[in-house]
C-alpha cells in the first residue's frame, strides 16, 4: 500500500527561498488531505517539490514506488491550452506518455471510462481551445486521472466549477480515493470543502507549514484568525456538520 | 437521452478510430498529390517530354535515348528531388521549432537562421572569406552553413540561460534577422556590381544549382533527425498542454526543448546553405498540416514532412511554367503559391490555425 513521508522537505527559485521545512506523512491510503493557506504562501511550490518538478532539500519518500514517474502525478492550476487537440486527444497523449505510437483498444475503452466518469463524454471531441474554464479543469483532471497515479496532487481543482460540479468533482476524487487507495492532496481556497471531504489539512503559510492534522482539529477559529486575518467561528450545522462562518476580516 | 439513442451514439474509441482514419486518409491523399507533382515537375523544362517519356526514363533508363536519360536523371531529378528535401526539412524544421517554443512565428526564417545563412554567403560572394579555409569550391554554402549554425547555437545556447523564456527566444531570433539583414546590406553596398548581382540571386533561393550529393546531404540529414522525434512523438504533443502539465507527465521538459533545438538547427541550416532563403515553407508547412492533421505528432510530423515537400515542390513546377521557357528563383515564388492556399484554408474557418 502506497504511503507519502515528507522530511523536511524545501524549495527555492534561484536564491529565493519560498519553501522550507515542511514534515508530513501520510501512512493511510485511500485518504484526501486538504492543504490550505493564502494566496502564494507556498502551495503549488509544494505540489511541484512533491512531484519532482523542481528540486530543494530534503526527502520526498513513496513507499514502495512501484511505477516510478507515474506514480506521482500532478494536476497544475493553469490549464488553458491552445493546442490544436480535442479533449480526446489529450487524455490519449497523457496515457501514451511512456508507449509507443500504437494505440490499443483497452487504452482507449480507459479514457472512454473516464470521459463518462467525468461525465464529460460529449465535450471528447472538441478542441481544447474551445473548452470554459469549468470544463478545462475537469478535462484536467482526466488527464491525470488516465495516468492512473498513486499520489494525486490537484492544485485547486474546483476554482471555476460551479457549485455542482465542484461537490461532484470533491465526491468524486474521494470516492477513486478511497477505491483505489491512491492518496490524494487538494490545495483548497474553501475552506467548508476542506472540513467537509478531506480527513487531513495541511496549512501552508510563508513558505512553511504552519500546522497539520486531523482537518477538525487544525481548522479552528484560532488558525482563521492567525493565517487568514478573518475572524470566524466554526459551528454544527443542522445536520451536525462543522461549518465556518465568517464574521469580518481583521 | 434514451436507449436506443444511446447506443446510436458512437463510443468514444469508435469515434476517435473513424478521426484517425480520416487523418490517414488525408495524408495518404497528400503523398499522392506529392508523387504527381513530382512527376510534374520532372516533366516540365526547356525541353518539353511527354509524362509516359518521363516515367519510361525513370523505370527504364535504358529504353531510352541518352539525351533524355541525362535531363531526366542528372538535370531534372535532383532538382525535383530537392524541392522534396528542402521542403521537407524545412517543414519539419519551423514545425517542431513551434511546438518547443509555443509560437506560431517561429521558423527558420523567423529565428534568423536564414538571414544568418545568407549574411554567409554574401561574405563568400562579395569578399572571397572562406570562413572555413579547407572547402573553396564550396566557400559559400560551407559559409552559409557555418553561419546559419552559428545563429543557430547562440538561439540554443541562449535558451539554456536562466530565465530566457519561449518568448524571449523569438524576440532574440527577430533581432538576429534585423542584425545579420544590417550586415548583409552593408555587404551589398560595398560589393561590385557583378558580387552584388550573386548575392542578390542567392537569397532569392533557387533549386537550379541542386546536384546529386546536395540532395543525398539534405535527405540523410533529414533520415537522422526524423527518429528523434518520432521516439519523442508522444513527449513533443505534450509539450503543447503547457510545460508544467507536460513535466507532470513525466516529460523533461528542458532536456527535450535543448535537443529539439540543437537537431531542428542543423535540419535547418543544411537546406538554407544549398538553396538560400526560402522562408515561407518553414512557417506555413507545419501551420497547412496542423490545419489539415491535427497537432497530435503521430499525425503533425508525417503532415509536416508531406506539406513542405508538397509546397516546394508546386512551387517548382509554377517556377517552371510562369514564364516559359525560364525558371523563376524559387524563393520568390514559394510566397505567391503558398499564400493564396494558406488564406483559403484560414478564412474557410472550419478549422483554427493555431
Amino acid at each position: 500500500m502506497v504511503s507519502l513521508v515528507l522530511k523536511d522537505v524545501g524549495a527555492s527559485y534561484g536564491r529565493t527561498t519560498v519553501l522550507s521545512k515542511v514534515a508530513i506523512e501520510l501512512l493511510t491510503p485511500g485518504t484526501t488531505t486538504a492543504v490550505i493557506g493564502p494566496n502564494a504562501a507556498g502551495k503549488s511550490t509544494l505540489f511541484k517539490r512533491i512531484a519532482g518538478l523542481i528540486s530543494g532539500p530534503g526527502v520526498v519518500q513513496l513507499s514502495e514506488a512501484t511505477r516510478g514517474d507515474r506514480s506521482i502525478c500532478y494536476m497544475p492550476q493553469d490549464t488553458g491550452s491552445n493546442a490544436v487537440l480535442t479533449v480526446y486527444e489529450s487524455l490519449l497523449l497523457a496515457a501514451k506518455q511512456d508507449g509507443g505510437w500504437r494505440v490499443r483498444d483497452d487504452e482507449l475503452f480507459e479514457i472512454d471510462a473516464i470521459l463518462k466518469a467525468l461525465r464529460i463524454e460529449d465535450l471528447a471531441f472538441r478542441g481544447l481551445d474551445a473548452l470554459s474554464g469549468g470544463q478545462r479543469q475537469l478535462v484536467s483532471l482526466g488527464q491525470a486521472l488516465v495516468r492512473k497515479p498513486e499520489v494525486l496532487l490537484m492544485d485547486e481543482p474546483t476554482s471555476a466549477l460551479d457549485l455542482h460540479r465542484q461537490i461532484d468533482v470533491l465526491e468524486f476524487v474521494c470516492a477513486i480515493a478511497s477505491r483505489t487507495g491512491m492518496i490524494v492532496l487538494i490545495a483548497l481556497h474553501d475552506l467548508n470543502h476542506a472540513l467537509r471531504y478531506c480527513t487531513n489539512t495541511i496549512v501552508i503559510a510563508n513558505g512553511e507549514m504552519a500546522s497539520s492534522g486531523v482537518t477538525t482539529d487544525v481548522i479552528t477559529s484560532a488558525m482563521l484568525r492567525d493565517i487568514y486575518r478573518v475572524e470566524a467561528r466554526i459551528e454544527s450545522c443542522s445536520r451536525g456538520r462543522p461549518m465556518i462562518i465568517v464574521d469580518g476580516a481583521l | 437521452m434514451t436507449a436506443v439513442a444511446a447506443e446510436a451514439k458512437a463510443t468514444g474509441r469508435d469515434q476517435y478510430r473513424a478521426l484517425a482514419f480520416r487523418r490517414i486518409l488525408i495524408l495518404a491523399g497528400l503523398a499522392c498529390a506529392l508523387a504527381v507533382s513530382i512527376a510534374t515537375d520532372m516533366a516540365l523544362g526547356p525541353a518539353n517530354y511527354s509524362l509516359s517519356q518521363v516515367l519510361s526514363a525513370l523505370f527504364s533508363p535504358d529504353t531510352v535515348g541518352d539525351q533524355l536519360r541525362v535531363v531526366i536523371w542528372d538535370i531534372r531529378m535532383p532538382i525535383a528531388l530537392m524541392a522534396v528535401t528542402v521542403g521537407a526539412s524545412l517543414s519539419v524544421a519551423g514545425a517542431q521549432m513551434q511546438t518547443i517554443l509555443s509560437n506560431p512565428l517561429a521558423s527558420p526564417f523567423t529565428l534568423g537562421i536564414s538571414a544568418a545563412a545568407s549574411f554567409g554567403a554574401a561574405l563568400g560572394l562579395v569578399g572571397g572569406v572562406a570562413i572555413f579555409p579547407g572547402a573553396v569550391q564550396y566557400m559559400v554554402p560551407v559559409n552559409a552553413f557555418i553561419m546559419a549554425m552559428v545563429a543557430a547555437l547562440f538561439i540554443h545556447f541562449a535558451s539554456t540561460l536562466r530565465g530566457v523564456t519561449v518568448e524571449t527566444i523569438v524576440l532574440l531570433g527577430i533581432a538576429l534577422v534585423f542584425t545579420f539583414n544590417a550586415a548583409l546590406s552593408l555587404l551589398e553596398y560595398l560589393a561590385s556590381e557583378q558580387a552584388l548581382a550573386a548575392v542578390v540571386f542567392w537569397t532569392m533561393g533557387s533549386l537550379t544549382k541542386a546536384t546529386w550529393d546536395k540532395v543525398f546531404v539534405t535527405a540523410a540529414i533529414l533520415l537522422v533527425t526524423l527518429p528523434f522525434f518520432i521516439r519523442s512523438a508522444w513527449a513533443l504533443t505534450a509539450l503543447r498542454l503547457g510545460d508544467d502539465k507536460a513535466a507532470s507527465m513525466g516529460v523533461n521538459v528542458r532536456r527535450l526543448r535543448l535537443h529539439t533545438m540543437l537537431i531542428v538547427s542543423l535540419l535547418a541550416a543544411i537546406p538554407v546553405s544549398f538553396v538560400g532563403t526560402i522562408g515561407f515553407v518553414g512557417l506555413v508547412g507545419p501551420h497547412i498540416a496542423r490545419m489539415v492533421v491535427g497537432e497530435d505528432q503521430r499525425f503533425f510530423l508525417p503532415g509536416a514532412v508531406i506539406c513542405g515537400a508538397l509546397l516546394l515542390s508546386t512551387t517548382s513546377v509554377v517556377s517552371k511554367v510562369l514564364i516559359p521557357g525560364a525558371i523563376l528563383p524559387i524563393g520568390v515564388i514559394t510566397a505567391f503559391v503558398g499564400v493564396p492556399f494558406f488564406f483559403v484554408l484560414i478564412f474557410s474557418n472550419r478549422r483554427r490555425a493555431w
